[in-house]
């Protein structure tokens, strides 16, 4: 079921974008990526569902489908199927119909892309799919030809190209620790380097593992590499940046994860957890400085997204059953969350006319309903109960309150407060300022723009109040691999390894 | 194995190349005008290729005669060409406003070299190998590196940008051949493949920086803040 399902998940974008591009019709085309988009939901969620723990291989080995690529998977084409079926209204303004096609053929082959880039068992080609996937969104950050969206697109790939050329270092180092016990020529897959890990040289792994992740970190959008991630996040189209936001980052989150696996299994512990605590709360901190002061409704959502993949990198960085599983499930939730809040943005943005928070008043009494979903998106999103986010950011607070990271998870617990009052801020004012009577009347929301914010919230809700046993043992499975040292098999000794390293690492 | 046991002269030999490249990233480093850069480029392309014709022919990889070949095809002409079309059809010709001088730009240059020495240095140490050739493969990857983000942070012109890239990648490539010369040849072809898409993508993107913002100076994008 695991080939199968990778085979629909490769083919239907890849088939679809050939359909668009031999028929170039914009309803048609409409049609197809909706059609691929689910089609790809149905095959994440049965890869999900049947993925070895040990990983399936394909195509020669240089294909992977093992629990976290295929979870990654799932979070992306969630986001895909909700994207596409909220383009279907936001993409039709008028003017815009003939370029449509164009617009869903990028679509399209940017899932592709994204769904690619977990499933690469070489390093090498897995630098390579995140490169595509930075050259195929390039075009659909700037796909409005403004000259703030070309502004936009222009940093996002100069900031990203350059600093992923340290993650291309980082891989040859590796490659290069590698070849000291396996020979001159050898196959690098990730589980080949986590094997050879135990003999690889401390400081090569170390300089290889910074390489790697300020290079991934600055795809994911880590502070202070984040700096192309609100220009790009806001100037695209609504569907756009919710694929940029709750796919793309989390498709460069699981290099870093993978590496992390290596390190772990030198038995390198506190180095590079401690590292990833680092740019987690300097993420938050970033993040929460400027949504305090935020002018600009999607470059809000933008700097949540740092926000969050910041709370990410602290879940795995702090490590352990909770932090490990808390940062997966968050992954899930903030795909679901940010694209509600990526869209609700977008409608705000299309029926006022305007970027600018300081000119949307009056929403809820405007649009009763968009409006209700859109603010329990943002009381999600800042990590309110009873929503998904909450039981996450719980379960990583709880990894990080039990061990070294505990600096980090105070000053997390602070900056989530700071966040929750600055965010929500915004939206009282949004909604409950007046506005003036010169104010103009918006325009109407579709109802293909407003079914997936429902799409997205119900389960948001669900995964708050009900936490899938199934998503535990899936999450248990990647903590298994990513955490466990090369010589400790028992669970004992896995704890003990966690605490005293520094010592043994020195 | 690795080149690490190459005999004197051969490691000179490595050495030159690995050097004369260095230089001419100097080069791209100390001129304004858009022509020299490209050249020196170029050149710096083609001594990478003859560097991995040389590991191929004295460590016995023959699958290096082919990356050479393709360097030569792909880095060494045809991104050369792609970029002098870009140029052509921009007239421009310098950068016109340099955030430094050449002089000052050089002088960090020399400085980036100095600090990938003592890295590269304590790294071989903390390796126990013993060979220069290592050092100066690992100096002259990390120097290029920090030569290339330099040439992204002071110049602005759009072209110079795209430079600034291949450079890191010049650099990265450069070290691999002498590194790990035995890395598996797939990544390196598909690495070139990706190098002529990114150069293609930034070609189409120069053309609508100069239709919506109206020059391809980076000064000119400061629409979006904070």
């Amino acid at each position: 079921m695991t080939g199968i399902a990778t085979s629909v998940l490769i083919g239907a974008p890849a088939l679809a974008v050939l359909a668009m591009l031999a028929a170039p019709r914009p309803r048609l085309a409409e049609r197809l990526n909706l059609a691929a988009a689910g089609l790809c939901f149905i095959a994440a969620v049965a890869m999900t569902v049947s993925a070895p723990a040990a990983g399936a291989r394909y195509l020669g080995r240089y294909l992977i489908v093992d629990p976290l690529g295929a979870w990654i998977i799932l979070c992306a084409a969630v986001v895909y199927l909700l994207a596409s079926i909220h383009a279907c209204g936001y993409m039709r303004m008028p003017g815009e119909e003939a370029r449509l096609p164009r617009f869903y053929q990028f679509f399209a082959l940017f899932a592709l892309t994204i769904f690619i880039a977990p499933l690469m068992n070489n390093p090498g080609l897995y630098w390579i799919a995140i490169e595509m996937t930075t050259v195929v969104s390039t075009f659909l950050v700037a796909f409005e030809q403004v000259a703030e969206a070309i502004e936009a697109g222009w940093k996002y790939i100069i900031i990203v190209s350059a600093g992923i050329t340290l993650a291309l270092l980082g891989t040859v180092i590796f490659y290069w620790a590698g070849t000291f016990s396996l020979g001159p020529t050898y196959d690098m897959t990730w589980r080949v380097l986590r094997h050879a890990a135990p003999h690889m040289d401390r400081a090569l792994l170390v300089l290889g593992f910074l390489l790697v992740l300020v290079g991934y970190g600055t795809k994911v959008g880590l502070a202070p590499m984040h700096t192309w991630l609100p220009d790009a996040h806001s100037e695209g189209p609504a569907p756009v940046s919710a694929m940029l936001s709750g796919a793309l980052l989390n498709a460069a989150m699981a290099g870093i994860v993978r590496y992390l696996a290596v390190l772990h299994r030198a038995g390198l512990f506190m180095l590079p957890d401690q590292i990833l605590a680092v740019f987690g709360t300097a993420s938050l901190l970033v993040a929460a400085l400027f949504i305090v002061r935020q002018r600009g409704v999607k470059r809000l959502m933008a700097y949540s997204s740092v926000e969050h993949m910041g709370i990410v990198a602290l879940g795995f960085g702090f490590g352990g059953p909770f932090g490990v599983a808390g940062a997966m499930y968050h992954m899930l939730n903030h795909s679901l969350n940010k694209s509600l809040m990526f869209f609700g943005a977008g409608n705000a943005m299309r029926s006022f006319g305007t970027r600018s928070m300081t000119r949307i008043r009056d929403y809820a009494r405007h649009f009763p309903v968009a409006a209700a979903l859109w603010l329990a998106g943002a009381v999600a999103i800042t990590g309110a109960p009873p929503f998904g986010l909450f039981a996450s950011e719980l379960t990583i607070l709880r990894a990080g309150f039990r061990g070294a990271g505990l600096w980090a998870a105070i000053v997390m617990l602070v900056l989530l407060i700071l966040i929750f009052i600055g965010f929500l801020d915004h939206f009282r004012v949004m909604y409950f300022e007046p506005a003036g009577d010169d104010a103009p009347r918006p325009a109407r929301l579709g109802a293909w723009t407003v079914a997936p914010m429902w799409l997205a919230l119900i389960p948001l809700l669900v995964l708050g109040l009900w936490w899938p046993r199934a998503m535990w043992r899936d999450f248990q499975t990647v903590e298994q691999v990513i955490e466990r040292p090369a010589a400790a098999p028992a669970p004992a000794a896995r704890a003990s390894a966690r605490m005293p390293d520094a010592r043994r690492a020195s | 194995m690795h080149g690490f046991h190459a005999t004197p002269v051969e490691a000179s030999l490595f050495g030159v190349l690995a050097i004369a490249s260095l230089l001419l990233a100097f080069v791209m480093l100390g001129s304004r005008w858009l022509r020299h850069y490209l050249i020196a480029f170029a050149a710096e392309s083609w001594a990478i290729a003859l560097l991995s014709a040389a590991v191929g022919y004295i460590d016995h990889y023959p699958e290096l005669y082919v990356i050479a070949l393709l360097t030569l095809a792909f880095r060494g002409t045809l991104l050369p060409y792609l970029l002098l079309r870009i140029i052509r059809r921009l007239t421009i010709e310098r950068e016109l406003e340099p955030l430094l001088r050449p002089g000052s730009s050089l002088v960090l240059g020399a400085g980036a070299v100095v600090f990938s020495l003592v890295v590269a240095a304590r790294m071989t140490q903390a390796l126990h190998l013993a060979a220069e050739v290592v050092v100066l493969a690992l100096t002259v990857m990390l120097s290029m590196k920090l030569i290339g983000y330099l040439m992204l942070a002071v110049r602005h012109e759009a072209v110079s940008h795209v430079l600034g890239l291949l450079v890191l990648e010049n650099g990265i490539f450069l070290g691999t051949q002498i590194l790990v010369p035995g890395m598996p040849m797939l990544l390196e072809l598909v690495i070139l493949f990706d190098l002529l898409i990114v150069v293609v993508c930034f070609g189409v993107l120069v053309r609508y920086l100069v239709g919506q913002v109206g020059s391809t100076s980076a000064l000119q994008l400061r629409r979006l803040v904070g």
